[in-house]
């Protein structure tokens, strides 16, 4: 470094004095150097989201999933009515909505799944350093990551829980069904899509922590599920009311309520689930992001 | 213009990155040079702010990375891994880059036609061979246009057109002014593309030199000499004060003496000569007998070694 440049005879290169050291160059670049004549844009998160759009409609495997949980909601949905229909049942002046229930639950599989993609995949293919070499603010990154999807994942529901809902109303209306009201219906539609996105941006934030699809996947399904199953074996009385709790938080419990026909008569009521899993998919979030800005890419 | 300034990375106990200290100027093409597993890449990933560094600082001319608005635009670089998801086309892949800076998405097919890539841009990353994913990575390089550039061992599993291609573009860039900063393991690839060279062993800064300096420096030129009157040759190089060493299979080796001088040495005495030939070492050599002294003695200097020992056999045993 300290030894004199030589002349470089087979080069065009201008002779440079010996760099300063430790002085930070002048905002304006004091020797000649390249300028592109593309505009210079100062990027902002409006960026982030167009480019994140961009990647997730991009790839296949999200249309599959979004195809497979359509599919799966649509068509569990449809059966469970044309099935409740055929057995020309009487249902009493209960809401019809409530048989949306099992599709959207096999569903929230996929948005899993598909939320998980969305940000363990680039740790696989090893594009995670082509995102934060574009996009240097890592908190940025993920926050378009988690918009966008949380977006694609509630309109997605959204289209899928209403067209089973009506399905349901037109099919069992000649069998006592009550007419759904119109709470009824935002819980059942809205409320449930929210929801479901949710869970699937707290799939995305896992997904973040673990950097590995099919463990983040791993343990998102275990924690929809473990839960049920694990109550299920405490018999001891001992554990009762670890038990009962355990049933009452249960995600597939949490995702009953709001069809208000919930498995258990005390616990979470009303809108109650959506704000804990609010809160639980802002922690991870948060999670995600303290670890995002610690960590090597 | 990128700056280093004792930038260190540790893994726990393991040193990968040991008080880098060194500037890559606009203008030239800067050499990175080193053996696998020197700390290259880890290097290049602290400058684009990927590995926060254990110690020392490195900025983008003058500012860091992650300061950058547009990083686009200042920096564009091809990594090691592909970093392309194997299910998206190659448009869409440079699409999407180009979304996140605020690139016009004209751009894209232009860097597209450039690297060659038009025929297949609607075609998925993941049947894209070798080369044709590192030509992907160089359009996404080329991009923002930027003023730096940055290649990760670029012509790894390119064939000898595409290194041709590789070598031209890196030097057109370097001449419209730009900062061109590319690493490599093969001395004989940087020899024809570097202006100059920072090499690096074990981590640490080994030499930072300009390339005609290095080479120089490095290049050990000899006369290969071999007579069937060997005693006869020598007697007559020794009379006229020349020093010839033993070469391999009977030949001799003169140090500084033109082949000229030699012949008419031998016809003054009337020695037959069968073969007298001038002789460059190879500037790989030169490399890898500078990168095995890192590991052996710790050196810190580019300084060349005494010449009797620059030759022996000290690389070989490690």
């Amino acid at each position: 470094m300290s030894t004199p440049q030589p002349p470089m005879p087979h080069s065009a290169a201008p002779e440079w004095p010996a760099a300063p050291g430790a002085a930070p160059s002048a905002p304006g670049p004091a020797y000649p150097t390249y300028t592109s004549p593309i505009p210079v844009v100062r990027t902002h998160l409006g960026h982030a989201l167009a480019s994140e759009w961009t990647k997730i409609k991009s790839v296949r495997s999200t249309l599959w999933t979004l195809g497979v949980f359509f599919a799966l909601v649509v068509g569990i949905g449809l059966l469970t009515g044309l099935v409740v229909a055929g057995s020309d049942p009487d249902l009493g002046g209960e809401s019809p909505l409530s048989l949306g229930f099992f599709g959207l639950l096999l569903g929230s599989m996929c948005l899993i799944t598909l939320g998980v993609l969305t940000t363990a995949s680039e740790y696989g293919t090893g594009m995670i350093r082509t995102t934060m070499v574009a996009c240097p603010s890592r908190g940025r990154v993920l926050a378009a990551k988690a918009l966008v999807f949380f977006l694609v994942a509630f309109v997605v529901t959204l289209v899928c829980a209403s067209v089973v809902g009506l399905l349901h109303v037109s099919l069992l209306e000649e069998h006592n069904a009550a007419d759904p009201n119109a709470e009824e219906w935002l819980k059942g539609t809205v409320g449930v899509s929210l929801y479901l996105a949710l869970l699937g941006t707290l799939s995305l934030a896992v997904g973040s922590i673990v950097r590995h699809s099919a463990g983040a996947i791993t343990i998102m399904i275990a924690a929809v599920l473990a839960p049920l199953v694990i109550a299920l074996f405490m018999f001891s009385p001992s554990l009762e009311d670890v038990q009962q709790a355990l049933f009452e938080y249960s995600i597939p419990n949490q995702m009953s309520i709001f069809y208000a026909n919930s498995l258990s008569e005390s616990g979470p009521s009303g809108w109650d689930p959506l704000w804990i899993m609010l809160v639980v998919t802002g922690a991870a979030l948060a999670g995600a992001f303290t670890l995002l800005r610690k960590r090597d890419v | 213009m990128i700056e280093l300034e004792g930038l260190t990375k540790r893994y726990g106990e393991k040193v990968a990155v040991d008080n880098l200290t060194f500037t890559v100027r606009p203008g030239i093409v800067t050499g990175f040079l080193g053996p696998n597993g020197a700390g290259k890449s880890t290097t290049m990933r602290m400058i684009l702010g990927l590995d926060h560094p254990t110690a020392g600082d490195v900025r983008i001319d003058g500012t860091h990375y992650d300061r950058l608005q547009d990083p686009l635009t200042y920096i564009g670089a091809l990594l090691e891994a592909k970093g392309v998801h194997p299910g998206r086309s190659a448009y869409n892949h440079l699409l999407w880059l180009a979304q996140s800076n605020g690139i016009p998405e004209r751009r894209v097919r232009e860097v597209l036609d450039r690297v060659g890539l038009t025929a297949v841009a609607r075609k998925k990353a993941k049947g894209f061979s070798l080369g044709m994913g590192q030509r992907l990575g160089i359009a996404a390089a080329l991009l923002g246009d930027p003023r730096i550039l940055m290649f990760d061992e670029p012509v790894n599993g390119l064939d000898p057109e595409g290194i041709h291609w590789i070598r031209t573009l890196m030097k057109s860039l370097a001449e419209q002014g730009r900062t061109v900063f590319v690493s490599s393991h093969l001395m004989s690839e940087m020899a024809l593309t570097a202006d100059h060279l920072v090499v690096i062993g074990q981590g640490r800064l080994l030499a930072d030199t300009s390339m005609a300096e290095f080479i120089e420096r490095n290049s050990r030129s000899y006369v290969r000499v071999r007579s069937p009157q060997r005693e006869a040759l020598l007697d007559a190089l020794h009379r006229a004060g020349v020093t010839a060493v033993d070469g391999a299979d009977g030949t001799l080796e003169v140090d500084g003496t033109p082949a000229e001088k030699i012949g008419e040495l031998a016809a003054r005495d009337g020695v037959v000569l069968h073969e007298l030939s001038p002789q460059q070492a190879s500037l790989e050599e030169a490399f890898m007998q500078l990168t095995a002294e890192s590991v052996e003695y710790h050196a810190h200097t580019g300084a060349p070694l005494p010449p009797q020992q620059q030759w022996g056999e000290s690389w070989r045993k490690g």
